[in-house]
């Protein structure tokens, strides 16, 4: 039995589900478990108020079906909306009150929550199943004034800012599933940086889903106040089973005059398996508002897992001189499908806006770009490039391009460009002949293909991506 | 849409149809009935609401056109620059027939061949076509024949019609080893009309089609075209559109490359001012192996106007060795302005060439300094950018007599 379970690890190593006892609100949505989860968390009247509007609104709202990788329906009313490992019905005051379980459980994914450990000055906070477990390098940061903590957390020391923010990129007017987050959303981190602070550490949370039957809906709010700059990294993981789990998050990012905020995603929630059973549905809502002058916004993302990736993060060029960027990898093996891109909207004068997306599909995947970039009538002198390639291994898979490309302004220009190609007999040969195997001479290949994105990432981040190309392609040649 | 029951019953009881016939007719009528007019919601016309434009331009659309006795064509549609065979339509009603430069035994004309089997129909205006063309028409090229000279179909209305709504159908076949060359000439007197358009060009092997589609007018009608080609093995069709004219126009081509080394050409130019809405949307399917699809649309916009390009390359598991290419390039010439594109690849094939581009912006300030530092008024150095970023696309037709003909008309000096 366990080497079976160590077989099957080999394919996705966090495929692991840790045994820990689970403290969930009653299956189903309805008003009850909304109220349950905002008093579960102690949240003030208003926000209550403010899910239930939302939830009323869902209630109403259909399901977007324009996407190319279609699913069976989901029962929502099937699912559990709040899981919580159960000795943290009353919060632990430091790590040391931790479940060792717990701890466990992230040194196992390599995220170890002990602060001595952690020799590489990344501050994270670790997100399982709808709570914020553990936050670290608290001190640091609360010298520099910035705060760092758990959504829940920052409603109840914070009130004001979340007020003034939450729900100010992603409306509870939005569509279906960021309305459903807006709702049911349980945790997620938030970050605010001070005027004129650069954040001395990247900041990094990282989700995983353990319990079964649970919709993960975290929230995630970053405001880089005026001339401030932050790097946050996000990473994801789950545990491998059968039945599909959905993921809807919301993360919204403001950045005000001057301020930048750079998102990264390494997104490795379980694929499934051979056959395309399993694996988590990531419906993700991410929209950065570049609200003040000379902003910038720039969004960085690996996607290897998941059965079905749906996203578009997003850049609102608001502030006169804002900059919006996109660097994509998005790769799809087997069963997998991901529909995903970018909408750069331009809105004030002199804003720019950059795309770069590469797609690999391999085995029986669809990979599918979607994107629009707009340039409304008074975004005078704005640019916008987007370059999106497309390799392709084999002939039972998809790679398709579906850019909106819309020009009001004459004196902006766009250009786009897009290539489909394969990785070719002479460049495989090439590397065989230097003594590479043809899995390595096939990862070196797409590590070169994707090198403008991987530069963007952070350094810790970039090595780790490098590997995940390589093993997510593992079996897709030959 | 309450005119469209009656004025189709109307129409109906006029006609003299088998029961066949009048099953399809109702079955399409049922269909649009229950449809109407395609509106913003669906994604092939997120960019031109018809359903709206319709509304506002027309208001209340007429469906019954009736028989007129005499038809009256004034000379003055009549292109004398070049021999050429004839089909003229006035108001949607076949005028005169002239095919008297070429042998009799290669060409046909049939005017009494009426569909009574479904094509994959694409939106609820073919519906439409389908059930209010009164006539569908079809041209058969016989095997073995170059036609001599290009055939114009002239689509003319007088200035009795308004807000009338125009069917037209007919269907090609070209057979193995012949080639057409079509031009069709948009010359409308008419006050805001729906004029809807249908025409089904099958290629057998080795066929060439040329189709080029003039639309230079000054004209207040809306119109809607589709061109539905089919292509076996080795046949190049080749479609160019010069959009100009029409307040609104929407001109879609589906090409299936359904035979080995068949090859799809679309280009098209669009040239608008004063609030028109014009739009091409060209969906190529590369079906089987080594095919080859090239599209290029250029636009130049001024005073309100605005262009929308929709091209995809769809290429199937079975197309390898495809090769597909997509340019669309835009000159906004005022801030009033829009252009839209939606370039698309769908493939599904590993072993092809694909790639598309888009590129939209002002006209390029350095150049007309360039060229008004050489003694050009800025007027003349506009003029001279404008027709040389259009002429590339003009320069793309493989027919000399027609290439000349199609730059005089477009007022271009053949210096270009």
């Amino acid at each position: 039995m366990r080497e079976k379970e160590l077989e099957k690890l080999k394919d996705y190593k966090y495929g692991f589900s840790t045994d820990i006892e689970n403290f969930k609100a009653p299956k189903g949505l309805n008003e009850d478990v909304i109220k349950f989860i905002s008093n579960i968390k102690k949240e003030p009247k208003w926000l209550l108020d403010w899910r239930l509007k939302a939830y009323n609104r869902v209630k109403v709202l259909k399901e977007p079906n324009w996407q190319k990788p279609k699913y069976p329906k989901i029962d929502y009313q099937d699912l559990y909306y709040y899981s919580a490992p159960k000795s943290f019905k009353d919060k632990p005051k430091s790590l040391d009150e931790l479940d060792p379980k717990l701890i466990e459980t992230y040194n196992k994914l390599g995220i170890p929550l002990n602060e001595q450990k952690r020799l590489n000055g990344i501050a994270v906070d670790a997100v399982f199943d709808s709570v914020s477990v553990a936050t670290t390098f608290k001190d640091t940061l609360t010298e520099k004034g910035i705060i760092f903590c758990s959504i829940s957390e920052a409603i109840q020391k914070h009130p004001d800012l979340v007020k003034k923010y939450l729900g100010s990129v992603i409306p509870i007017t939005d569509h279906y599933f960021a309305t459903l987050n807006s709702a049911v959303f349980t945790d997620g981190s938030f970050v605010y940086i001070p005027p004129g602070v650069r954040c001395p550490m990247e900041l990094s949370t990282y989700f995983r889903i353990n319990a079964s039957d649970t919709g993960q809906f975290e929230r995630t709010l970053i405001i880089a106040d005026k001339g401030s700059y932050v790097s946050y990294l996000e990473g994801c993981t789950a545990p491998m089973r059968d039945e599909n789990q959905l993921h809807a998050a919301n993360v919204e990012l403001i950045a005000l005059d001057d301020a930048e905020i750079k998102y990264s995603t390494v997104q490795n929630w379980y694929p499934g398996d051979k056959d395309g059973k399993g694996g988590i549905y990531n419906f993700v809502t991410k929209r950065g508002l570049c609200k003040g002058k000379n902003s910038k916004i720039s969004w960085t993302q690996v996607e290897t897992g998941s059965a079905i990736t749906w996203k578009y993060p997003s850049c609102i060029l608001q502030g006169d001189n804002s900059v919006g960027e996109f660097y994509s990898i998005a790769i799809t093996n087997n069963h997998q499908k991901a529909d995903t891109g970018t909408k750069m909207i331009h809105l004030g004068k002199n804003t720019k806006s950059k795309i770069i997306s590469k797609g690999i599909s391999a085995g029986f995947s669809d990979m599918t770009y979607r994107g629009l970039v707009d340039i409304s009538p008074k975004s005078e002198n704005s640019s916008n490039y987007t370059q999106c390639d497309s390799l392709l291994m084999g002939n039972k898979c998809g790679a398709h391009t579906i850019p909106y490309i819309k020009n009001k302004n004459s004196n902006s220009n766009i250009a786009h460009e897009a290539t489909t190609s394969k990785i070719s007999d002479e460049q495989l040969h090439y590397c065989q002949q230097r003594g590479l195997n043809s899995e390595e001479a096939v990862s070196l290949i797409v590590n070169g293909f994707c090198k403008e994105v991987l530069q963007q990432l952070p350094m810790e981040f970039a090595v780790e991506a490098q590997k995940l190309v390589g093993i997510s392609l593992e079996g897709s040649v030959g | 849409m309450q005119n469209f029951k009656t004025d189709f019953e109307k129409t109906l009881k006029e006609s003299n149809l088998s029961e066949k016939e009048i099953a399809f007719k109702n079955l399409n009528a049922k269909e649009f009935s229950k449809q109407g007019f395609p509106n913003r919601k669906d994604e092939d016309w997120k960019f031109s609401d018809i359903n709206q434009i319709i509304k506002k331009e027309i208001g209340e659309l007429k469906f019954y056109t009736g028989q007129s006795k005499e038809i009256n064509i004034d000379e003055d549609v009549l292109l004398s620059e070049i021999k050429h065979n004839k089909l003229i339509f006035v108001n949607g009603q076949l005028a005169q027939t002239d095919f008297s430069s070429e042998e009799k035994s290669k060409i046909e004309f049939l005017d009494n061949k009426n569909d009574t089997e479904d094509q994959s129909v694409e939106n609820s205006l073919i519906n439409l076509n389908n059930a209010l063309a009164n006539k569908s028409y079809k041209l058969l090229v016989k095997k073995n024949y170059q036609i001599k000279n290009p055939l114009i179909i002239y689509h003319v209305s007088n200035n009795k019609v308004a807000s009338q709504n125009i069917n037209l159908k007919i269907n090609f076949e070209i057979e193995e080893n012949s080639s057409l060359k079509l031009i069709d000439l948009v010359k409308d007197k008419g006050n805001k009309n729906f004029i809807n358009i249908f025409y089904n060009f099958s290629l057998e092997k080795n066929s060439v089609l040329k189709n080029y589609k003039i639309d230079q007018f000054e004209n207040n009608n809306i119109r809607y075209m589709f061109n539905n080609i089919e292509q076996s093995s080795n046949s190049v069709s080749e479609t160019f559109y010069l959009s100009k004219g029409s307040t609104f126009s929407k001109n879609e081509v589906k090409c299936d490359l359904k035979g080995e080394y068949s090859s799809a050409f679309v280009n098209g130019i669009f040239s608008l001012d004063k609030d028109k809405h014009h739009e091409i949307k060209a969906k190529i399917n590369h079906l089987v192996e080594n095919t080859k699809s090239y599209q290029l649309v250029k636009s130049v916009l001024e005073n309100k106007s605005r262009s929308v390009y929709q091209g995809k390359i769809y290429v199937d598991s079975k197309a390898q060795k495809t090769d597909g290419y997509q340019l669309s390039k835009a000159i906004l010439v005022d801030e009033t302005t829009e252009f839209n594109a939606k370039p698309e690849l769908e493939i599904y094939a590993d072993d092809v060439k694909c790639s598309h581009g888009s590129a939209s912006g002002s006209l390029d300030e350095n150049s007309i300094f360039y060229l008004m530092s050489r003694g050009l008024s800025y007027k003349e150095a506009r003029e001279l950018l404008i027709n040389g970023f259009l002429v590339e696309v003009i320069n793309q037709i493989t027919d000399e007599p027609i290439k000349k003909l199609i730059k005089n008309l477009y007022g271009l000096k053949n210096e270009y």
